[in-house]
């Protein structure tokens, strides 16, 4: 009775666990757009491929330790007033046979994993579409030499073609990283560090900074914008045209006004509105396109004329310590600038894509 | 000592000869009053980085929330991570070091009792200037490893990294006064017939820990003494723009950071390597190979350290070698869990709590080994680093590991360090509240990191499907801490209950329970010689049980005297590191130095009496 009670407080001790991996492993991809373990580019997918190997073998690790620990502790529980164990010291043979086999687990484990780095460090194949990356903080810059043309936060690659991601930073150091595409490059000062990956599905990637870089290293995002390849040449036209800010038609006075607000309000102090040879050194990110992109702040805010705003009131409310400060704008002002800022755009989301994701 | 020189005086008449008040504590070199300040000096730290780490797990509990401002939480992450290591594990390993060493190797004290006390002050220091931080609103804000150039003048111009550099230097004094006092004591005050290879395991462990610790503290001494240079004095070790290079700090930081997991692991190993033989009624399985292993892994500890900077892009060669190395760490910690397994194996189990912390060591240890093996893969690496899946990997080995054990060794010494029996029922409510909540806690982590959630996020927005297990972990936490007033409770219970603890209460097989509990000043009356690993045990099959051995005076014992030097030169170092936290100030650092060497000189030619 002693032992089968002692069992079942075992069992309930591990139910939680056991409960948590079910769970787990019945509820992942969908709901997860930022996952490791739903891999959409080359990268990632080798990555994940490697990965799960590791796992089923530390699945069967996992077993046959707690198994054996278990069945001890049941097995071997004291009795009253029973004989003292035999005292044995060790046994060299056994001792051996457990050096062996986590020696040749691991070699199971490390043959793949030499081959995967070699091969995701091998430069990607045919013609790549180079990206130069920026971090700032907290937002990140991207672009295109191919095309003359920058943007942030938001990259559009096409599906298909190999990216070649030229990374470096402005300022302290930061992690790129696209869980479904590829996996994390930190970027430095000086020299570029290289990432690359062939998205494989179009789609809308998030992904966000992944080494800690100041105060709102939390709210730095970003979002791949993987594009079947006449959407990634629409969208590249349209951005190359981004040689001046978007005119604002002549009946639209409330536009008209925000736009006079944007070139007196210091707004161009920081942000540029062209695509195209945008002025070099500005500390706020390129809003080219801005009207038609699915994010303000950095990745974090779905954008809305209402979050618009709520960004313009006070930058600091949603993401104290930005480098954005709180400009003092009136409510008029703030809906001429969100007016100005919808004028800006020329090329459109694939319609495709959920908005907002 | 008394002048009265009684032999086989009655219990009351050797209590009293031992000095009492606050002054007898603050001049004590006992090592096992020492060894009681760390404890409870480290517990209270260590309860404070609780707290850290349930406000923020408050501010996780739901996406978007605005609980702790971001600044608050980059505040909390960093002083919970410093807290936990260099103010909460570190030195509760101090605790068990200071307390068991001498007395598991016959020894009357450690081998310099007032350096031992001036670590023990230094570290009292260093862990206040820490958390004064706090009053300044200018608490460490860069994470633990504090990564540079973020940790630059440039881009983090207020105090906080400051109050980190200066109280990380403070504590590191400490840690390698303590290590080589610890190392010499091991070295050269082990009793007559204790041959190296009859050391308890305990002893074993801590010993290669001293070895990692004077090895790898200058390490990150140098580095942070760069980070100073170029804060104060605007050199450019780790900027940029002068020709410095921030991957400096990385390598530096981690030739020191990762034999600093195995001085945080190493101890927890020793005391499970106790606990697991006296409850089997079995000695330790394969003794030789858990030295050999403990060795091989502090060995391989310093050739690993690249493997947390896989995301720098150090070029496939680099990644393989340090992939390498990493996997083969592996080897030797599955021999040490396969041997703990044949200690057990036909065994006689007495689950005591102790027994249940120690089980539920192995237990959760071999999930963050696990784990520790699938981010050695680099490429698998290159997804998991800097996520929640690395934070739920190294709670499975600090607190599935090393809490775990140091709560078992709490409950399996405790009778021998105050003489009272904490309550066995109300210690396995303790085990499984502790086992349940840390699983809820730390578990879903793994998930949330291979979902994406990186670490050091102040929030998550909704929609990234991180809503579920965030609030999961954060009624795990909340049950974490429950479980820690249990445990208080015992130890409150223990104490005002005032049943006193036989000498041997468990059967024990080592020096420790062959003297009263807790023991006296001397610890030894005369002192043992051992003809074999289980002393006790050896005795108990030749001879029948020791009998209840009887308090006595001692008075013809010499000791070493009390000292307050030891004070004097830690607050010297003090206020010599404070003339560096609000800008350089000459004559703070001078007067901190002279004080120094006044404590220095009078502690060298204290007369002894």
């Amino acid at each position: 009775m002693r032992v089968r009670s002692a069992r079942w407080q075992r069992l309930v001790g591990l139910a939680p666990l056991l409960g948590l991996v079910l769970l787990a492993v019945a509820g992942c991809a969908e709901n997860y757009p930022q996952t490791t373990l739903d891999p959409k580019g080359d990268f990632a997918r080798e990555v994940d491929t490697l990965f799960m190997s590791t796992v089923w073998w530390a699945v069967g690790v996992f077993v046959l330790v707690e198994g054996l620990l278990l069945y001890a502790i049941v097995r071997y529980r004291s009795r009253p007033g029973g004989p003292e164990p035999a005292q044995f010291h060790g046994n060299a043979l056994l001792e051996v046979i457990w050096t062996i086999i986590p020696a040749s687990v691991l070699v199971f484990i490390a043959v793949p994993t030499i081959r995967t780095i070699f091969r995701t460090s091998e430069p990607p194949p045919g013609e790549p579409l180079i990206i130069e990356v920026i971090g700032h903080q907290w937002w990140w810059e991207f672009r295109y030499p191919e095309f003359g043309v920058t943007t942030a936060s938001e990259m559009y690659v096409p599906v298909g073609r190999p990216v070649d991601l030229r990374m470096r930073t402005a300022d302290v150091l930061h992690s790129f990283w696209v869980p479904q595409l590829a996996a994390k490059r930190d970027v430095f000062f000086g020299r570029d560090n290289r990432l690359w990956f062939t998205a494989e599905e179009p789609g809308v990637y998030p992904g966000q900074c992944a080494e800690f870089c100041g105060i709102q290293h939390g709210r730095m995002a970003h979002k791949v914008i993987v594009a079947a390849p006449a959407d990634f040449a629409r969208w590249v036209d349209g951005m190359t045209g981004l040689t001046a800010p978007v005119p604002v038609a002549e009946a639209d006075s409330l536009a008209r006004e925000g736009e006079a607000l944007f070139r007196t309000r210091a707004c161009l102090g920081c942000h540029a509105l062209q695509a195209v040879n945008p002025p070099q050194g500005l500390i706020g990110p390129n809003l080219a396109n801005i009207g038609a992109r699915l994010t303000i702040a950095a990745g974090s805010l779905e954008n809305t004329d209402a979050n618009l705003a709520q960004w313009l009131r006070n930058p600091q409310d949603y993401k104290q310590g930005s480098k954005m400060p709180n400009l003092g704008l009136s409510e008029p002002d703030i809906r001429a600038l969100v007016a100005y800022l919808r004028t800006q755009r020329v090329a459109a989301i694939p319609p495709a894509f959920p908005a907002g994701r | 000592m008394a002048t009265t020189a009684v032999e086989h005086a009655d219990v009351t008449a050797a209590h009293s000869s031992e000095p009492t008040g606050l002054w007898s504590w603050v001049t004590t070199v006992d090592h096992k009053r020492i060894g009681i300040m760390y404890g409870v000096t480290a517990f209270f730290f260590f309860l404070l980085g609780g707290v850290e780490a349930l406000l923020m797990r408050w501010q996780l509990g739901a996406p978007d929330q605005t609980f702790l401002s971001p600044e608050a939480y980059n505040q909390l992450f960093t002083m919970h991570g410093t807290t936990m290591i260099f103010l909460g594990v570190m030195p509760l390993s101090a605790m068990f070091f200071n307390f068991m060493i001498p007395l598991q190797i016959g020894a009357r004290d450690v081998a310099f009792p007032r350096l031992n006390a001036f670590s023990y002050w230094v570290f009292l220091i260093g862990g206040l200037v820490l958390n004064a931080s706090f009053l300044l609103n200018a608490a460490p804000n860069a994470g633990w490893f504090g990564y540079a150039n973020l940790t630059s003048k440039e881009f983090s111009p207020g105090l906080n990294i400051d109050f980190w550099v200066i109280g990380l230097q403070i504590l590191g004094i400490a840690s390698l006064a303590a290590a080589v006092n610890f190392f010499v004591t091991i070295m050269n005050l082990r009793c007559k017939g204790m041959r190296m290879m009859r050391m308890p395991m305990f002893v074993w462990m801590s010993f290669i820990t001293q070895m990692l610790l004077m090895l790898a503290f200058p390490v990150i001494t140098v580095a942070l003494i760069f980070l100073m240079v170029d804060r104060y004095f605007g050199t450019s070790f780790y900027v940029p723009a002068g020709g410095g290079d921030p991957i400096l700090w990385q390598h530096l930081f981690w030739i020191f950071g990762h034999p600093e997991v195995y001085i945080l692991i190493l101890p927890a190993f020793g005391i499970v390597s106790e606990i697991l033989p006296v409850f089997s009624r079995k000695p330790l399985f394969g003794y030789a190979a858990m030295v050999f292993s403990g060795s091989f892994i502090a060995f391989l500890g310093f050739g690993v350290w690249s493997h947390h900077m896989f995301a720098t892009g150090m070029g496939p060669i680099a990644d393989t070698v340090f992939g390498l190395t990493t996997m083969l760490i592996a080897i030797p910690t599955g021999v040490k869990i396969f041997n703990w397994l044949g200690t057990i194996w036909r065994g006689s189990l007495r689950l005591t709590t102790a027994m249940y912390f120690a089980l539920g060591f192995i237990a959760m240890f071999v999930i963050g080994g696990l784990s520790g093996v699938m981010h050695s893969v680099p490429p698998a690496d290159l997804q998991q680093t800097d996520t929640y899946f690395v934070v739920a990997h190294f709670h499975y080995v600090l607190f599935g590991g090393t809490v775990l054990a140091f709560l078992g060794g709490a409950y399996y010494w405790f009778p021998k360090l105050f003489g009272r029996m904490l309550d066995e029922r109300i210690g396995k409510v303790h085990f499984w509240l502790t086992f349940i909540s840390m699983n809820l806690t730390f578990f879903p982590m793994h998930f949330l990191g291979l979902n994406g959630m990186p670490r050091r996020v102040y929030t998550y927005p909704e929609g990234l499907g991180f809503e579920l297990w965030n609030r999961v972990e954060t009624i795990g936490s909340l049950l974490l801490g429950v479980s820690f007033l249990v445990f208080i409770y015992n130890m409150l219970k223990a104490w005002r209950a005032k049943v006193p603890a036989p000498a041997d209460p468990w059967e024990g097989a080592t020096l420790e329970w062959s003297i009263p509990s807790p023991p006296q000043e001397f610890n030894f009356p005369e002192t043992p010689t051992v003809y074999s690993r289980d002393p006790l045990w050896e005795h108990r099959r030749a001879h029948g049980p020791l009998p209840e051995p009887q308090r006595v005076s001692g008075a013809e014992i010499h000791l070493p005297n009390p000292s307050y030097w030891p004070l004097v030169t830690a607050i010297g170092i003090g206020v010599f590191f404070l003339g560096f936290l609000f800008g350089v100030t000459l004559p703070v650092i001078l007067a901190g130095g002279a004080l120094t060497a006044v404590g220095i000189y009078a502690w060298a030619f204290e007369p002894p009496h």
